[in-house]
């Protein structure tokens, strides 16, 4: 990926948005990286940033979001504010402006961020230069109660598909589910499907169905490519559902099971398939549903 | 009626205090930054601790539709450990200008000691430098004289009256915290400091210029209702609506707000980029919807037995 362009690509976002006074602030903030005492500079731009810019929505519009999704694949602007994007592209000219330990001044801004501050550091994820400390730093982040800062790593963010180990990528996934968070906005979620998130997903679903709880049908779309034996039963169930969503989500994942079985319980439900075919039932159906009910 | 707790330790709360103020209409509280019941040893877990006030704390009242704001202060008590108190007011700076911080705070006297004294003034200057309001600790003991020295030394500094709080007041400071044009705060704190029943005395004598009420609550047995308690009681009690409009909530907003960090717009109209996860919205504030929370009258009593 080519981050000088990134590094431009947000400094256009804001240049169209801003007036001249507030873009022109920003400018002479960023001119300011190789001074010699840059590092209290930096803490004092960062900090500045909201109180100048502003916090308004950065709505970005889909032609925006399509060169994002160029300069790194997977990556969105919903959810982004104006000083969100100014932050992000502070540390972004950090890292190729100076010589600084890009991980490690990561991580101190991390350690004393306010929410904010924390949510836009981890959004821009992709677009730093990668490093351990950097890699650790985002384990931690990932750790939160907080969920949109969980959501600011693992929603449209193309950073946990291209780093992430099987490891964290299951337990981020499944995650976002014991936070009320939706798994639509993970990029990479069917590259990344494997057995072991399938059966841990399964296991969920029984501890739900114990407790009485709902299981939400974006579950299964992680599910059925690799179900067999027991989990095809799993399926089966939420198949036969009275909740229309569940359903819908059952007959997606079976779709995408290679399983014979699937195929022979998906015989009933032939409208269904006809939607799944056309396109009119899909994941992305099932979470704009999501959020409606929400 | 909507209030405002601006001294509260919600850090020592339980989530039930959070429901039971969001029922009764508080839309924001202030949490000053303060000792935890016991000192402190390590500079990191002071900053571990602002890092909180400033976090998770903010998010988790967002969570019950409540707002939360912070100071930021080397309180008096921790001042008394030199290497300590050193090394919290080098990173103090690093966390005074964080979202949501409106003041430094509190500080101020407990035992009226010299290093108490000198971080108190090496703060007046941070609050000057940064331009920031104050909230002062008066002390419990000799509590006459410490508030007295407590403003002289803010006006040795150069301070404006009109940016400084002086909090836990009672009826022997308040009169001269008023005459010399400072905020007057009150604590209705049960047993140690202002109960609500003579905080209406006050108002009846007073009226509402520059009089704000907290809870105070903490760690210790204190009253999370303190605020939306006495606002009841004073209108009961023939108080005009106004004057408990002020001293509930006005006045705080007003005194704290010229941080530029706390605005009505914050709970009345709060940005989307909050309300994606960071702020619930008041349950209060939606009219006639049904609120959020359920009545727990049993919730506490062996009568309700279902957890779900």
């Amino acid at each position: 990926m080519n981050t000088t362009t990134a590094t431009g690509f947000l400094d256009t976002l804001l240049k169209e948005r801003l007036p001249a006074d507030q873009y022109n602030w920003l400018q002479e903030r960023l001119a300011l990286l190789n001074n010699e005492d840059s590092l209290r500079d930096i803490h004092i731009t960062f900090g500045l940033i909201p109180r100048r810019l502003g916090r308004q929505d950065l709505a970005a519009t889909s032609e925006e979001n399509a060169t994002a999704g160029t300069l790194a694949t997977g990556w969105k602007l919903s959810g982004w504010s104006i000083d969100m994007t100014a932050r992000v592209l502070l540390l972004c000219s950090i890292a190729q402006q100076t010589n600084r330990d890009f991980g490690q001044l990561f991580k101190s801004m991390c350690q004393t961020a306010d929410l904010g501050e924390t949510i836009s550091l981890y959004r821009g994820t992709a677009l730093y230069p990668q490093s351990d400390v950097l890699d650790k730093q985002i384990g931690e982040g990932l750790r939160t109660n907080m969920r949109a800062v969980f959501e600011a790593i693992a929603h449209n963010n193309p950073y946990p598909a291209n780093h992430f180990s099987e490891l964290r990528w299951n337990h981020m996934v499944l995650k976002a589910l014991f936070v009320d968070s939706t798994l639509y906005p993970i990029q990479g979620l069917d590259e990344r499907a494997n057995p072991e998130l399938a059966r841990i997903l399964c296991d969920y679903a029984h501890e739900r169905w114990s407790a009485n709880r709902p299981v939400t049908p974006e579950l299964w779309r992680c599910v059925g490519p690799f179900a067999k034996d027991d989990m095809i039963d799993d399926l089966r169930k939420a198949l036969e559902s009275d909740d229309p969503l569940e359903q819908q989500g059952a007959v997606l994942a079976l779709s995408t099971c290679p399983d014979p079985r699937a195929e022979q319980y998906l015989e009933n439900y032939p409208q269904q398939l006809l939607a799944v075919a056309n396109g009119e039932l899909s994941w992305d159906s099932i979470d704009r549903q999501i959020n409606q009910l929400a | 009626m909507m209030f405002i707790d601006p001294h509260a330790h919600m850090i020592s709360r339980v989530t039930d205090d959070y429901e039971a103020m969001a029922k009764a209409g508080v839309v924001a509280v202030i949490e000053p930054a303060f000792w935890l019941g016991q000192p402190r040893t390590h500079v990191a877990t002071y900053m571990d601790y602002l890092s909180s006030i400033i976090g998770f704390e903010r998010f988790r009242a967002g969570q019950f539709g409540i707002r939360h704001y912070c100071t930021i202060g080397l309180n008096s008590k921790e001042a008394n450990n030199e290497e300590l108190a050193e090394a919290v007011m080098e990173i103090l700076p690093q966390f005074a200008l964080k979202e949501g911080v409106v003041a430094i705070g509190e500080i101020g006297y407990d035992e009226q000691t010299e290093l108490e004294d000198k971080y108190f003034r090496a703060q007046l200057e941070l609050a000057k430098e940064l331009d920031l309001p104050v909230m002062i600790h008066t002390p419990h003991r000799d509590k006459k004289r410490g508030t007295s020295r407590s403003m002289d030394v803010c006006i040795e500094h150069g301070m404006d009256p009109s940016k400084i709080i002086v909090d836990h007041n009672n009826e022997e400071t308040v009169r001269e915290v008023l005459d010399r044009g400072f905020w007057a705060a009150f604590s209705i704190y049960p047993s140690t400091k202002m109960g609500n029943s003579r905080m209406v005395d006050i108002l009846a004598e007073y009226g509402a210029e520059r009089i704000m009420v907290d809870s105070a609550c903490d760690w210790g047995i204190s009253e999370p209702l303190g605020v939306a308690k006495t606002a009841a009681l004073a209108l009961e009690r023939g108080i005009p609506e106004e004057h408990v409009r002020l001293v509930c909530y006005q006045n705080a907003l007003d005194a704290y707000g010229q941080s530029g960090q706390m605005k009505e717009g914050d709970w009345l109209n709060p940005p989307p980029v909050d309300q994606r996860g960071l702020y619930e919205g008041n349950s209060v504030l939606r009219g006639g919807r049904e609120p959020v929370i359920e009545d727990n009258t049993d919730k506490h009593t062996l009568n309700k037995l279902i957890i779900e």
